[in-house]
């Protein structure tokens, strides 16, 4: 295995940890809200593409984009009928909120769909790959990465080009001001969460198409969503992908010299990320 | 009937009483000034008609309908738009993206659109993709009147228009309000500074200690009148 290989291969990873962080980007950005649920939410994700791919035969794709607005209704509820009511000066009712909610949806996966570790197959896909010069990518890392760049670029053009975009950014400045502007930040934080469970939903695809996933493994992607954000810099969308790919490639390149070193040479990265820049790569300039 | 009315409106903060009963308003086309000292009430006035305080229903009526117990977004969107004290600018949002923002609430076909709200303030219109926050304080507060004018309201009330500003600059943003006025919209302005109000201002409201002390045009007012209403004892 040659070293651009290495870091090629960790650059599609992390896409996919990009993926992983970009809903919680999302979320902390406009509410300052931390979901420690996040991982959970994404394996419920990847159970509910499984559903639908058992019940109505559906191939994965299609499956995902069933499970989108599926996603974005449940993730519109739990903000206003739940999360909402968890907001304010003190950050730790959301935080014991979230983590319960964790539990929960961990031990109602287990109740519905038993602790076996189940994987979503995408048939021919899976081992299909492009050759490019010295270096061999899987079709299916590839379009992981090639969704985390799309889910990038349709987040920063839907808050800096859009009106709920102005909206997003002026209810996370001062919500009482934006009221008075007829912005009711309730419901722009429901729209948030639905959108974030949307790209949850994506995230789900790629980690159930990549390897079994249980219903307990939520929080050890949490993990990994979360260093990727906080070395991006909180708030920055491109930020996030560095960050998720910075992860990666230190757990591919750790991987490649010891397989026992692969965790922990990402964990290694964003703590050295952390030393040289504290407020990430990308730190937001108000804050 | 009055576009505004107000009868015995009280507020609290806590058990703090901040107005006693206060009766005003405001009719189509008019423009009113209120003015007072520190503390006397006025942002707390409007803070209530605006939604960012809510009241017991009964008190405040718009066009004919209760607004006192409605939120803020709510108060929007039936045509009442606030400038508030201090600018308070989104950070994050440029010159223009404050603007547009201001009719984020509201949809309306009226006389003002951004290109309206650069003739009103040409030196905006250079400056548009600038940081809101990068401008000067005079600048801030014609974004801010922009802002609210964007939704096309039937009622724009402005919180201390001057406050902080120099006589020049205040001059510069009062030469604004007939413009303003001209497009058909009510205002009502809070003002420390007496002399601009006046110069404005169809009727004025004096307050002191959250009771409205003197009412009338500013030509019938005399300014011992006012003084003893500002501030509780006639100048000897």
């Amino acid at each position: 295995m040659s070293w651009l290989d290495t870091i090629v291969q960790g650059i599609m990873l992390g896409g996919l940890y990009a993926l992983f962080a970009a809903g919680l980007s999302l979320v902390f950005g406009i509410m300052r809200l931390v979901n420690l649920a996040h991982g959970d939410l994404i394996v419920l994700a990847a159970f509910l593409i499984l559903l639908l791919i058992t019940a109505l035969g559906l191939n994965p794709f299609l499956a995902a984009f069933v499970a989108l607005p599926v996603m974005f209704a449940l993730g519109w509820a739990l903000q206003y009928v739940v999360l909402n009511r968890t907001l304010g000066d003190d950050i730790l009712p959301p935080l014991l909120v979230t983590f319960g909610l964790s539990v929960v949806i961990q031990n109602g996966l287990l109740e519905g769909f038993s602790a076996d570790s189940r994987r979503i197959s995408a048939g021919m896909l899976e081992t299909a790959s492009l050759q490019i010069g010295p270096v061999s990518i899987g079709t299916m890392p590839l379009l992981t990465f090639a969704s985390a760049v799309g889910v990038i670029v349709a987040l920063n053009l839907l808050f800096y080009r859009t009106s709920l975009g102005r909206a997003f950014r002026a209810t996370s400045d001062d919500s009482a001001t934006a009221g008075l502007m007829g912005i009711r930040a309730e419901r722009i934080f429901a729209t948030a969460t639905g959108l974030a469970m949307m790209v949850v939903t994506i995230a789900a695809l790629y980690l159930g198409t990549r390897a079994n996933f249980d219903p307990t493994m939520g929080p050890a992607r949490l993990i990994y969503a979360f260093e990727a954000v906080i070395i991006g810099g909180l708030g920055s969308f491109w930020g996030t992908l560095a960050g998720g790919i910075i992860i990666g490639v230190a757990q591919t390149a750790g991987a490649a010299i010891n397989p026992e070193w692969q965790i922990l040479a990402g964990h290694i990265a964003f703590l050295l990320v952390l030393i040289v820049r504290p407020r990430g790569l990308f730190p937001r300039a108000v804050d | 009937m009055a576009l505004l009315e107000i009868h015995g409106l009280t507020a609290f903060y806590g058990d703090f009483q901040a107005l006693f009963g206060i009766d005003m308003s405001l009719n189509e086309g008019e423009t009113v000034a209120v003015i007072g000292a520190n503390g006397a009430g006025k942002s707390t006035l409007l803070r209530s008609i605006s939604g960012l305080i809510r009241n017991a229903p009964g008190h405040i009526r718009f066009d004919g309908g209760e607004i006192g117990a409605l939120s803020a977004p709510d108060v929007v969107q039936l045509g009442i738009a606030m400038v508030p004290e201090g600018r308070r600018l989104f950070p994050s949002l440029s010159v223009e993206e404050n603007l547009l923002i201001g009719k984020y609430g509201r949809s309306s076909n009226g006389a003002w659109t951004l290109d309206a709200v650069y003739d009103l303030f040409p030196v905006l219109k250079e400056r548009r993709h600038n940081p809101g926050m990068s401008l000067s304080g005079g600048q801030q507060q014609m974004v801010a009147i922009g802002r609210g004018l964007m939704s096309n309201p039937r009622v724009l009330l402005c919180d201390e228009v001057s406050l902080g500003l120099a006589p020049v600059v205040v001059r510069d943003i009062y030469s604004a309000f007939p413009k303003i006025r001209a497009t058909g919209a009510s205002i009502v302005i809070i003002e420390q500074d007496i002399g601009q109000a006046l110069k404005v201002a169809d009727r004025v409201y004096c307050m002191m200690e959250g009771r409205v002390t003197l009412t009338g045009t500013p030509a019938a007012l005399s300014r011992e009148d006012i003084h003893a209403a500002y501030f509780g004892a006639h100048r000897r």
